[in-house]
């Protein structure tokens, strides 16, 4: 049964694919650590160069896949050394891993998220390898209404974020659900809020609002404090480099409760690596933060979004592989990619092609040992990026910001965007607001919106399909229960407490 | 110093990114462009590199043609900059699709019309497709609009793009060729055709319009049935055995062509060189090999007939937005 995997490591294991599994890894893990860069682009830059050299389709597949997964491991290193997400899936890891580096804990918050990172894909890997078709039937069951449960359950594990100040939170997450509301409606063709700039027609770019939002407001922040005569409170002395066993064991549930997550969430067509970050942190925090230290450096807070987004990427491979259906976008342009080379993904590949499916998942295996290999030892020296002065530092970050901004849509509407969302968020963050709510309601709001009207329009307005099958209710009473347990439990406690008594 | 490695490495890492960031923006003086209005991956890019690969490939250019990117209103970005920065850019051409026309009949495209560009030529063409699931009670297109008939409120429609997009054209006109109102069809708007797939797959919808070419993988897989392939004529290869809607007595076809337009004030010379090169392209042999890779069936309008063609669709489509009260 396993016939294809013995024989794609065979393939995967030639010394020219095992060098461009490690090309791809690198050149994936510069990506997605630089803003801007994703994934998808790294994958569109190279993709044409690998048709030209001619490769054969297994080694261009896994050359890609290795910038895949690679870009999920380097969009952490700025979330946590900068607070500026270095990709989609890295939101949720700035909460935590940019309050370690304050403390001067960047080394071993970069060796943990490498390893969680790890766990994450292998995790997801070996659950690729054993479940992909059952997987891929439970899959293409969640339609529209059940992706609105869905979505309606992530914004109750939110609520967990609500911390000591709900309003704000509140707000924030408000803020981000109209942004998203820009562009055309799905459902209707109608414009919204484009003030008749066809720039807007598509709405505003998810790089966009994370560099505006994140980049910009921090290097507004930095410059603020480079002109005050304190400027040197900045980061503290680097620490120790290595992350301690004592470390990981302690965030070892963390990691594997997020990279089931992470998995299940990648698998569904439609949602990806950020919804699967901002599902496992919040659930985390739910289950284990006893002692409110999430959100202030907490190593589990690290773990869990990064084991879960890299879970996410590997897991977008399961409808790909077995239904020829996109995952995520960055599935659909490896899906582009297979087609150049007259390979049509789906069932039929692992029999056909076995030696391109089987070596594109024995890469994933390669591709993520090779990545854990290059991101530990490197993380010291990735650390030391927080020596560096700010005067190299803030012009260094701006010039990622606006090249990257601008190579994504050669127009300079997207620039003006960026620094409008960026002093939004400056001030946002001087009021004392945090921005996570605000991109968790910028993804969860958009894509909660559009389901609903799918399934309405689907149910020509009757609103029963939203309950109707046994999977959203499932998630209808667990987002009930998650908005309601918090009050009624102490007080179901305190009430047998009393009878007792 | 402490921080001597991390300066080393911190500038090569700003370099490296510059350098390849930089390779897709640039401009070079006497090379040629092609914009893709789009991101990068989709139809627009394939577009683009068919164009790109090809001319090198047969040598009708001396250096890589560059590709870049202008997302931005489904194309309208791309169209008003040409319109009013690079009006006469000898060099450049632009990606264009049967969704721009469509985009241009619903006025989607600001202050400028269909006349405003020249329209270069068309080097391939995917057709539209009337999909359901296998198991579906439906065997021929007849027995599907019978039933749409009778129940337009019971059969859900759905694909990769929103209402007045030319996915949905699709879903409308077919409901127009069974007497129904394209306003009486219930249409489910998705990001992109998979997504759609997966909902016909899932059994959330009942009728998926997609495109021929994205359904390859499926049709091998025997876990959908093209009831009607939107074409002018019976395809050949794997789709031999699809009947097209006019065979069963329908009149809906729906071509999705691949092609390029230029800047308004470009010169007859230019102009002109470039529809022969795509001319001489479009009959080479190595250029029917990488126009298949890409799932594009043959195609080859250029010049003023390709104006003309366009032209007339977007008139059409203005019609049938007209119709069912699309236009703003």
């Amino acid at each position: 049964m396993f016939d294809f995997l013995i024989q794609g490591f065979g393939v995967a294991l030639t010394p020219l694919n095992l060098g461009l599994a490690f090309l791809g890894a690198l050149l994936g893990t510069l990506f997605g650590a630089l803003p801007g860069i994703g994934p998808i682009n790294g994958i569109a830059i190279l993709m044409p160069l690998a048709y030209t050299l001619g490769l054969p389709a297994e080694s261009a597949l896994i050359l890609l896949a290795g910038v895949y997964t690679g870009a999920e491991y380097g969009g952490r290193m700025s979330s946590i050394l900068l607070n500026v997400p270095g990709d989609a899936g890295a939101v949720m890891t700035t909460l935590d891993g940019h309050p370690l580096a304050k403390k001067g804990l960047a080394g071993p918050a970069l060796g943990l998220s490498a390893v969680s990172s790890f766990v994450g894909a292998t995790i997801a890997i070996i659950g690729l390898t054993l479940f992909a078709p059952l997987l891929a039937e439970v899959a293409v069951m969640f339609g529209p209404a059940e992706f609105f449960a869905l979505m309606v359950f992530a914004f109750a594990s939110m609520s967990v974020m609500m911390g000591k100040d709900p309003i704000k939170t509140a707000i924030g997450a408000v803020l981000g659900v109209m942004v998203a509301m820009v562009g055309v409606d799905s459902g209707t063709g109608v414009l919204r809020y484009t003030f008749g700039m066809a720039e807007l027609y598509d709405g505003i770019d998810f790089v966009v609002m994370i560099i505006g939002l994140f980049a910009i407001s921090e290097i507004l922040l930095m410059l603020e404090h480079a002109n005050r005569s304190d400027a040197d409170e900045g980061m503290p002395p680097l620490g120790r480099v290595m992350v301690s066993v004592k470390e990981l064991l302690f965030c070892k549930w963390a990691m594997l409760r997020s990279a089931l997550i992470g998995f299940i969430v990648g698998v569904l067509p439609g949602t990806g690596a950020s919804v699967a970050g901002a599902v496992a942190y919040t659930t985390e925090k739910r289950l284990s933060d006893k002692d409110n230290t999430f959100g202030t450096g907490d190593m589990r807070g690290l773990a869990a979004p990064e084991a879960a987004n890299n879970a996410a990427a590997a897991g977008s491979f399961v409808p790909m592989l077995t239904l020829g259906i996109p995952g995520s976008g960055t599935t659909a342009v490896l899906l582009g990619a297979l087609m150049l080379y007259n390979i049509t993904p789906g069932p039929m590949m692992f029999t056909e092609r076995p030696e391109v499916a089987g070596g594109l998942i024995a890469s994933l295996y390669i591709g993520n040992i090779v990545l854990l290999a290059l991101n530990l030892p490197l993380a010291g020296v990735f650390a030391r990026v927080l020596t560096i002065p700010r005067w190299v530092l803030v012009p260094g970050i701006a010039i990622l910001a606006f090249v990257g901004v601008y190579q994504l849509h050669s127009d300079l509407t997207a620039i003006y965007l960026m620094l409008i969302i960026g002093i939004v968020g400056y001030l946002l963050r001087k009021l004392g607001f945090s921005l996570a709510p605000v991109i968790l309601g910028y993804v969860l709001g958009g894509l909660m919106e559009d389901n609903l009207r799918r399934a309405l329009s689907i149910s020509g307005g009757d609103l029963g399909i939203l309950w109707q099958s046994g999977i959203s209710l499932g998630l209808w009473i667990a987002a009930a229960l998650l908005l309601t347990l918090p009050w009624l439990l102490p007080r179901l406690l305190s009430g047998k407490a009393t009878d007792k008594a | 110093m402490r921080f001597n490695k991390a300066l080393c490495y911190w500038p090569a890492l700003l370099a490296l990114g510059g350098t390849l960031l930089a390779g897709t923006v640039q401009a070079q003086s006497g090379a040629t462009e092609c914009i893709a209005p789009a991101k990068p991956g989709g139809g627009y890019d394939l577009t683009c590199r068919l164009a790109a690969n090809g001319l090198q490939e047969t040598d009708l250019i001396d250096r890589p043609m560059m590709v870049s990117y202008m997302p931005g209103g489904i194309g309208a970005v791309a169209y008003n900059h040409v319109n009013g920065v690079r009006k006469d850019d000898p060099s450049l051409i632009v990606a264009a699709s049967t969704g721009a026309a469509v985009n241009l009949a619903l006025g989607k495209f600001g202050q400028y019309d269909a006349n405003e560009v020249r329209w270069l030529g068309a080097l391939g063409a995917d057709y539209g497709a009337i999909v359901v699931k296998a198991d579906a009670p439906w065997q021929s297109l007849e027995e599907l609009m019978t039933d749409l008939q009778t129940e337009p409120g019971e059969i859900v429609f759905g694909a990769g793009g929103t209402v007045g997009s030319q996915d949905w054209m699709k879903a409308a006109l077919t409901a127009k060729a069974a007497d129904i109102s394209p306003r009486d069809l219930r249409y489910v708007a998705f990001e992109g055709g998979g997504e759609s797939l997966a909902a016909l797959l899932g059994n959330h919808i009942q009728v998926f319009t997609g495109d021929l070419s994205e359904l390859s993988s499926q049709l091998e897989s025997g876990k959908v049935r093209v009831l009607a392939a939107l074409s002018e004529e019976r395809l050949e290869g794997p789709y031999a055995d699809i009947p097209t809607a006019a065979e069963q007595g329908y009149d809906v076809q729906w071509p999705i062509w691949r092609g390029y337009y230029m800047g308004p004030e470009v010169s007859d010379e230019a102009y002109q060189a470039w529809v022969d090169k795509l001319k001489t392209l479009s009959e080479k042999e190595k250029f029917a090999e990488l126009r298949e890779a890409r799932g594009l069936f043959p195609m080859a309008r250029f010049g003023d007939d390709f104006d003309g063609y366009v032209k007339d669709q977007v008139a059409q489509f203005k019609q049938l937005a007209e119709e069912v009260g699309l236009t703003q």
